[in-house]
């Protein structure tokens, strides 16, 4: 059991009848997270995705959560003011079954990581829609490492092709001539 | 590795059903930029004039604009190329959007078409994988349905689709290309994409783009966001309200159209309405739009919200920007209710808002003055909304009548003779204009109207304000932060411009102010149609956020190219001049640079042929408008002058500037 502690909540309120569509969040999340910082963009990386269907007026911008490796079993749909939604376009975890929030080349998942460093996510400074606002709050939580980027991606690969072949294909790859 | 471009194009001859991924040449990139830029290169090295507008030789070019797909705020442009069916001359449509930077991210800066596909069929492109399929089961859908069928078909809800209606596969003359809030209208391109059997082009990328300085790109793109914002939270003081923010003008949001529907003409440009607009009206008016209007949308990482999602009750819901609010509406001499759903019908058709409602008008003024007849128009209802309908459905199936309307109004009177070419009096080089009749002549917009080959003046002018302000005083407000302009010298033409006296219209501002201020317009169009730039940001408003002196940075820091403000303007001029080329070559000279006949009521013969000789020389072009060869050497467009000179355009030994020609002097 880890210590409790007083921590930073970080939260996005998200606010879909402002949402625009322009997918400015993806951009500039994209930008921030490439290395070197801003050097590339691909809104297929991005941490935040605007699931857009203009003609059914559905703007939903979502940032991701953590992986998980089990696709839901039943998908449920919801009306909400006359509009029909896919479960799915309000959850903010990348699983196998949707290819959002994943590396498109490695297929690794994503999360948002609130740009860790900046004052506020970027996706709510460019933002001029205001469809995202930024929030914080003090809570008391217990003290539990978050696990790295680098964790997320391990576990996520162990979880596709078990550990045993994970730690072969390690092994293999850190030997030296 | 390139920048901003991705330096790789896709040539599909559809007549073999060859696909092929070429690598362009960085140079043209420094010499034209891109998008329009090496659109008119392309047409230029491989659409020689003998070629015809519905031929597998023409080509029709999809091209992203140089910065689209990096964070520039607003570049999001798809520039279509290629020869219109109606001019007869190159066209280049814009759309905004989201297909653009959708290509980027696939990996294609362009998209080239050539040949005929025996089959009606749509191009898929996904990264990588392109491929040309089967559009059989999408014939005679409408555009905005194609797109969400092949979104279904795709199973992709990201995928960004630009596809044609009934009019374009029946190669209606003023056919559009639609894509999402967005559509490629001007010049008939719409024709030559059904002409070739192409049904649409889907497209969803996954890959990076990169721009070469990314710490001073962003910088940029912050002051952009920033001015934006100040711009939004101050307004300019004394013009009209859709001149006085950013984007392109907010007909979505407007409710009050007293100015728009009194000050342009209704029907078949003929009728002003000086005191149409009322209290009644006016809330009739705001309740329909509020009904009908679910929310203001935006194009791909744009914070303007200059288009709708627009549901009329009955009729599917569908997206509109701008004019096409009025255009239909007005043409009709109906109400909004009117504009709004036969918009629907017509977007799904696939056919230009500004020349389909001008074209049904000129058809019932046809009809009334009786020129066409019930033998040409069985059946024609006798409600004018209900003929509206009527027409529409059979110009684009090119049913009846409907087959010689959906040439446009310039081909459809030389059809129907009997007078009919009196009442096409609205069009300059055989395109539909904005409805506008107006007074005395505006020596500014008679030089943008007269040599603008975009065909459409809202794609023309900007910077510059459309009329002098009443006082010294607000004159000088207005010059106080107008940094915006490229020398100091355009505060003076614009401080001393007085609404009358000597310094009023048509003689001031001067013949060379004139050709001054045009050319700068122009200037910043060129540059937005290379780059990708909604004119909404930076050609079209006063006082936009992009001007010529922050361009050439973006254009350094994203492609990595040296670029600086006159190495821009001379890459603009070399576009420009290689786009007069194209249409010099087929055919196109002085005797075509005017507006229609009765645009002003009181006209200046003499200044008027005094503003072309001007702006002529200023371009470095003969009296006859055709490009000299010492101008055309300047700018390293030897190819040109050689070829103008290979087919007698241009007499060897011949002096610069002093060849009136017989076209020329017949015309004045």
């Amino acid at each position: 059991m880890g210590e409790t502690i007083k921590k930073k909540i970080k939260r996005i309120k998200i606010d879909v009848n402002k949402c625009n569509g322009c997918r400015s969040c993806e951009m500039i999340c994209s930008a921030y997270h490439a290395s070197p910082k801003y050097s590339s963009n691909n809104p297929a990386r991005s941490r935040i995705r605007v699931i857009r269907d203009p003609l059914r007026d559905i703007y939903i911008p979502v940032y991701a959560g953590e992986y998980t490796p089990a696709e839901c079993a039943g998908r449920d749909k919801y009306v909400i003011d006359g509009k029909e939604y896919e479960e799915c376009t309000f959850c903010r975890a990348s699983c196998p079954s949707r290819p959002e929030f994943k590396e498109p080349d490695s297929g690794l998942p994503l999360k948002c990581d609130m740009c860790e460093g900046e004052e506020k996510p970027l996706c709510v400074e460019w933002c001029m829609a205001e469809a995202l606002v930024y929030e914080e709050r003090e809570e008391e939580v217990e003290d539990i490492p978050q696990p790295e980027e680098l964790e997320v991606g391990l576990e996520s690969l162990a979880n596709k092709y078990g550990m045993q072949q994970l730690l072969e294909t390690v092994s293999r790859m850190t030997q030296k001539d | 590795m390139r920048y901003a471009e991705t330096g790789i194009y896709l040539e599909i001859d559809l007549s073999r059903g060859n696909i092929e991924k070429i690598q362009s040449d960085p140079r043209d990139t420094e010499l034209y930029l891109g998008g329009l830029g090496t659109n008119a290169k392309m047409i230029w090295d491989r659409v020689p004039p003998e070629v015809e507008p519905f031929s597998p030789e023409n080509l029709l070019i999809f091209s992203a604009g140089l910065l689209c797909g990096t964070p520039a705020i607003g570049c999001n442009r798809t520039i279509v190329s290629t020869i219109s069916p109606q001019t007869r001359l190159m066209a280049f449509s814009m759309m905004g959007g989201f297909w653009a930077p959708e290509l980027k991210f696939a990996g294609y800066d362009k998209v080239v078409l050539r040949g005929q596909s025996p089959s009606l069929v749509y191009i898929y492109i996904r990264d990588d994988k392109v491929e040309i399929r089967d559009a059989a089961h999408l014939r005679g859908k409408g555009a905005i349905e194609t797109a969400e069928l092949i979104r279904q078909e795709l199973k992709d809800s990201k995928i960004q689709v630009a596809s044609i209606g009934a009019a374009g596969e029946n190669r209606v003359f003023f056919a559009s290309i639609e894509q999402g809030r967005s559509s490629a209208s001007r010049g008939g391109i719409g024709a030559v994409m059904g002409d070739k059997g192409v049904k649409a082009i889907a497209v969803r990328g996954t890959k990076d783009i990169y721009v070469a300085r990314p710490e001073e790109f962003l910088k940029l793109c912050q002051e952009v966001m920033d001015y934006i914002k100040f711009r939004e939270a101050n307004p300019i003081p004394g013009v009209m309200p859709i001149l006085a923010g950013l984007g392109s003008p907010q007909e979505m949001k407007v409710h009050d159209e007293k100015w728009h529907t009194e000050n342009f003409m209704w029907g078949n440009s003929r009728v002003r309405r000086k005191d149409f607009w009322n209290e009644d009206i006016a809330r009739q008016w705001a309740e329909t739009l509020d009904a009908m209007r679910t929310r203001l949308i935006s194009c791909y990482n744009c914070p303007m919200k200059c288009g709708a999602t627009i549901s009329p009750p009955g009729h599917p819901t569908y997206m509109m920007k701008c004019f096409s609010k009025l255009t239909y509406t007005m043409a009709a001499f109906a109400d909004l209710e009117f504009g709004l759903k036969i918009a629907q019908k017509a977007t799904e058709h696939g056919v230009d808002g500004f020349s389909a409602p001008q074209v049904m008008a000129f058809a019932v003024e046809l009809y009334e003055n009786g020129i066409l007849t019930d033998a040409d128009m069985p059946g024609f209802p006798s409600n004018n909304e209900e003929r509206f309908h009527w027409l529409l459905e059979r110009i684009v199936h090119r049913e009846g009548i409907g087959d010689i309307l959906a040439d446009g109004t310039y081909w459809a009177a030389q059809k129907i003779g009997k007078g009919a070419e009196a009442y096409a009096h609205n069009t300059i080089k055989k395109h539909e204009q904005l409805p506008l009749k107006l007074s005395m002549l505006n020596p500014i917009y008679f030089l943008m109207y007269s040599t603008g080959e975009k065909i459409n003046i809202t794609q023309i002018e900007g910077q510059f304000p459309q009329a002098p302000f009443p006082t010294r005083e607000a004159r000088e407000e207005f010059v106080k932060d107008w940094f915006q302009v490229p020398h100091e010298r355009f505060k003076q033409y614009f401080l001393d411009w007085e609404p009358r006296g000597e310094k009023s219209m048509p003689f001031y501002p001067t013949v060379e102010m004139c050709c001054d201020i045009v050319d700068w317009q122009e200037r910043m169009h060129y540059i937005d149609d290379a780059l990708g730039m909604c004119a909404g940001l930076s050609s079209f408003p006063l006082k936009p956020p992009y001007h010529i002196h922050n361009y050439p940075k973006f254009i350094s820091a994203g492609v990595g190219i040296i670029m600086d403000e006159e190495l821009l303007t001379e890459a603009t001029k070399r576009y420009r001049t290689l786009v007069r080329a194209n249409n010099i070559r087929r055919g196109m000279r002085r005797v075509d640079d005017k507006p229609p006949e009765n645009h002003w009521k009181k006209r200046f013969p003499e200044l008027e042929k005094q503003l072309l000789d001007a702006y002529y020389r200023m371009k470095g072009w003969n009296l006859d408008g055709i490009p000299t060869r010492e101008s055309l050497e300047a700018l390293g467009l030897d190819y040109v002058a050689k070829d103008f000179l290979e087919r007698g355009i241009l007499k060897e030994g011949e002096e610069a500037g002093l060849d009136p020609s017989p076209s020329e002097t017949a015309h004045q």
